[in-house]
């Protein structure tokens, strides 16, 4: 089904949220919508789904006009959505979840649930889904969750499938399956509208590109388009996606990790026997897939987890089995991996988010009490510093960006009198203008003589920022090389194979 | 543990609501109960039976107004001052526990135990009161800690088995209820431990010695005392601890995200037993007020259920300090005009009916939601809609 937005204008009150958009969605094409935070995508998809009613504008399908006053009314025309939050009901079965709101009921008018599954089953089955039917929503992991979003919009036949920033929540692992789902329903004819700032996805998946910037329709480019210029179009002004520095000046080691060995909950050795050592002015750079315990090692180096055997020594000061508070203190500065779980409080603002690890010292803190106003004031130097765009500092941090949460976590960190800076994926889920701006102050760090461990799954990342990079694979460092190692030889690596000429 | 953030959100207005509804619902149910109102619609229809209705729920609410703030009927003012201080006498213990319920909210924690950390504090606070012998003011102020102390470590063992096994705090608290008051029981049946004399075969400690008494505020007829300072005192620590103080923030900080709390360096476990110990202390202080605030013998009865109803009390505040204390001050009202709601055939019941509806009106809405573990209704495509319709600016995104 062809979908023609004419002229689409949607006001809040003084604010245009969209201004005048008009794109052509064709049928078996994937279509992305690209731009930043803010920048009206979420809008316009709201006044696709009947959620929102346009100011102006008109909605074709198939080239007739319609209009929807509701998501029923879009989901009867043939356009399903997935949220970037899903609406699912945890506490339900797939089944019962896909034909909820439109369930199939026997002459008696009791829910038919053999129907329900039945449907789940066919769907499933011919795209590969795998999914179980009586599994609780729950008790399944987000990607799969998403797939049940997906199977219930096609199980009403959607031909406009609007995916709302799907990859957000999902792993790399997750993502690459994810795409290889929109191949084969554009395949059979779907169009697919694929909502997302994230180029490196856009470039893989699709098959047109919309620049949308400040509610306006910049540009509909060919996904060829190289990515500093989808970039640019997307932020309205030039990025510079290589990571701009110096030759590293290293120095002496101060983080050394030896034959480290730790064992999760079910007695696999997560982390087995790596042994490492971050210098002064250097940043190291640990690359891998996902779940080769990269993650592991930094939660242990700040003491989350119990070391099995092996030492950890920062500036010759044993830290191997310190608490969390006793490392953070000796000087190092962590930025987790999940930073809306570990790494923030959501319902806490900026201000308290900043003392998250100062709550015991100044200049947050003064005797037992907090010094509201030195609080104030520092509050105020981060954000100007790190440039956290935020009405105030007393916002709550779940109200900000993704980049911006971030910027508060990185602020906070690198605050601190630091020996050591590690960050654990610094960028995820974080816009352009914001990876920009991180990977900016990371560098600084290591130019200020602070030895830096980046763990990254983001081989532009690693590329963009390291001076070296060790590669881990099932708990072990397969080798450290340069960064001019060519990305297939680091393939390989990341792969558990050592190639001929790291081994030489 | 969402569920309860959300219902201690609960801001001024909606409050206000719940109060306003709960106290519609009481009247619907006095007039339901009411023989006037059927007299007066069979002798002569609707209309008679509207004023009826209406005169019901006047007097009713009448003698509430009279019982707890404000005897207009009484010879002089003295006499019509004395509902106030029994408002505020009654109100003194429940504001204490609601402090030291919603304290243990904040930080993530269901704490229904207070009706056994109160006894637990009694318990070695009737032993100084009754079987020690000290200086006036001091012995009362002993008094006064012991409680607090007993209590706060009754809550405190809770945190530590919690941190220890991982068992729920809810399961803890019921069951050291029991132990606590039976416990206590066996100390006021044993004749060498805290039995009054004059006790015979029933379990009966003796009143406190004079000396250990919370004094009387004012002479004559008022039986108010002490107490009530001492919840006033107890709202301004947990406002100081809660907000200003550096260990509220790290408790509220475990109640909001355990994860990054830990992330950050605090111990999430020590937490538990502190949060649980200074939780149960302020509801220790609730049970100064009922065993050292009273001039004669009492039993295991003497935690009057303020470990449940500071609950309510919580719920209704808010999480916060000037919330609880109006929430404790209108259910000390309820508790104060009850009897004279029952003088003119109202049955006092009611205002149980209506303590519970306020509750239910604040409670409700994320219980539900809760139970189906559906999204805040901030997130919900229909609230969406509805205010775009309303053409509110905060959506556009």
């Amino acid at each position: 089904m062809k979908l023609e937005l004419q002229g689409m204008t949607k006001r809040f009150g003084s604010v245009v949220a969209n201004d005048d958009i008009s794109i052509v969605f064709e049928p078996g094409k994937i279509h992305s919508l690209l731009g930043e935070n803010g920048a009206g995508k979420s809008t316009l998809m709201n006044l696709l789904y009947g959620l929102y009613q346009p100011d102006e504008g008109r909605i074709l399908l198939d080239g007739e006009e319609v209009s929807f006053s509701g998501p029923s009314d879009a989901m009867a025309a043939g356009i399903g959505m997935v949220h970037q939050h899903f609406m699912l009901v945890p506490v339900f079965s797939v089944a019962e979840n896909v034909v909820l709101g439109n369930e199939p009921t026997n002459l008696l008018g009791v829910l038919d649930l053999a129907t329900a599954r039945q449907r789940v089953k066919e769907i499933s089955a011919r795209f590969g889904f795998n999914i179980d039917p009586d599994a609780l929503i729950e008790d399944l992991p987000v990607g799969m969750q998403q797939r049940v979003e997906i199977v219930k919009a096609l199980a009403r036949d959607a031909q406009v499938l609007i995916l709302d920033e799907p990859t957000a929540v999902l792993t790399p692992q997750e993502t690459d399956e994810l795409m290889e789902i929109m191949r084969q329903l554009a395949g059979e004819g779907t169009s697919i509208v694929f909502i997302t700032h994230k180029l490196r996805e856009v470039k893989a998946v699709a098959d047109v590109v919309t620049v949308i910037r400040g509610g306006k329709v910049i540009d509909s480019v060919s996904p060829e388009t190289d990515v500093a210029k989808l970039a640019s179009l997307m932020v309205g002004r030039d990025v510079d996606l290589t990571v701009s520095k110096a030759e590293a000046k290293p120095g002496a080691p101060v983080l050394q990790i030896r034959n480290l060995v730790v064992v999760d909950d079910r007695q696999q050795r997560v982390v087995d026997g790596v042994s490492l050592d971050v210098h002064a002015g250097e940043v190291l750079c640990i690359a891998g897939v996902e779940g080769n315990g990269q993650t592991a090692l930094a939660e242990t180096l700040l003491g989350l987890r119990s070391v099995q055997g092996g030492t950890i020594t920062l500036s010759g000061q044993d830290i191997t089995h310190s608490r969390v508070k006793d490392v953070l203190e000796a000087g190092v500065g962590y930025v987790p991996e999940d930073r809306k779980k570990d790494g923030l409080v959501g319902d806490f603002t900026i201000e308290e988010n900043f003392m998250l690890d100062g709550s015991y010292s100044k200049p947050y803190v003064n005797g037992l009490s907090i010094d509201f106003e030195s609080r104030h004031e520092h509050s105020q130097d981060l954000i100007e510093q790190f440039d956290v765009r935020t009405p105030s500092s007393t916002t709550l941090a779940k109200k900000l960006s993704g980049g911006n949460q971030q910027k508060v976590v990185v602020a906070r960190e690198l605050s601190r009198n630091l020996k050591l800076f590690v960050a654990a994926q610094p960028t995820r889920g974080v816009d352009v203008g914001s990876i920009e701006f991180i990977h900016e102050s990371i560098i600084k760090t290591r130019d200020a003589g602070i030895p830096v461990l980046i763990i990254s799954t983001e081989l532009d990342e690693v590329y963009g920022l390291a001076d070296r990079i060790a590669v881990m694979y099932r708990g072990k460092v397969v080798g450290i090389v340069p960064p001019t190692i060519s990305r297939e030889d680091m393939g390989q690596m990341m792969a558990g194979i050592i190639p001929a000429a790291v081994a030489a | 543990m969402t569920v309860m953030k959300e219902i201690l959100s609960t801001g001024p207005t909606k409050a206000f609501l719940s109060i306003l509804m709960g106290f519609f619902v009481g009247a619907l149910f006095m007039i339901v109960s009411s023989e006037d109102v059927g007299e007066a619609w069979q002798a002569g229809g609707l209309m008679d039976a509207a004023q009826a209705a209406l005169m019901t729920v006047a007097e009713g609410y009448g003698a509430l107004f009279r019982g707890s703030i404000f005897n207009a009927r009484a010879d002089d003012l003295v006499t019509a001052m004395r509902p106030l201080t029994e408002t505020l006498r009654l109100a003194g213990p429940l504001i204490a526990a609601g402090l030291g319920i919603s304290l243990g909210f904040r930080v993530g924690l269901f704490n229904i135990g207070g009706n056994g950390q109160m006894v637990f504090g009694i318990l070695w606070a009737t032993w100084i009161s009754t079987r020690v012998e000290m200086p006036i003011i001091l012995h009362m102020v002993v008094a006064v800690i012991v409680a607090i102390l007993g209590a706060a470590l009754w809550g405190a063992l809770v945190g530590f088995l919690k941190a220890r096994t991982g068992a729920h705090e809810v399961i803890l608290t019921i069951m050291l209820n029991y132990v606590a008051i039976s416990l206590f029981t066996w100390f006021i049946r044993s004749p060498d431990l805290l039995q009054a004399e004059q006790a015979g075969g029933t379990p009966k400690a003796e009143a406190p010695a004079l000396t250990a008494q919370l004094p009387q505020l004012f002479p004559g007829s008022y039986s108010l005392h002490l107490g009530f300072v001492l919840a006033i005192l107890a709202t301004f620590a947990y406002w100081w601890l809660m907000e200003r103080s550096t260990i509220g923030y790290r408790f509220r900080m475990v109640g909001h995200n355990p994860h990054a709390a830990r992330t950050a360096g605090i111990s999430v476990e020590r937490t538990y037993i502190w949060a649980m110990g200074t939780s149960a202390a302020f509801v220790g202080v609730a049970g100064a007020n009922q065993a050292l605030g009273t001039q004669v013998g009492y039993t295991e009865t003497i935690h009057a259920n303020i470990g449940f109803d500071g609950i309510t009390v919580a719920l209704l505040g808010g999480g916060n300090a000037l919330g609880i204390l109006f929430a404790g001050l209108l259910f000390g009202a309820f508790k104060a005009g009850g009897p004279q709601m029952q003088v003119i055939g109202v049955s006092h019941e009611v205002l149980d009916i209506v303590q519970g509806a306020i509750v239910l009106f604040i409670a409700a809405p994320p219980l539900v939601r809760a139970i189906f573990r559906l999204p805040a209704m901030s997130s919900t495509p229909t609230l969406d809609r509805l205010r775009a319709r309303l053409g509110r600016k905060d959506t556009a995104s």
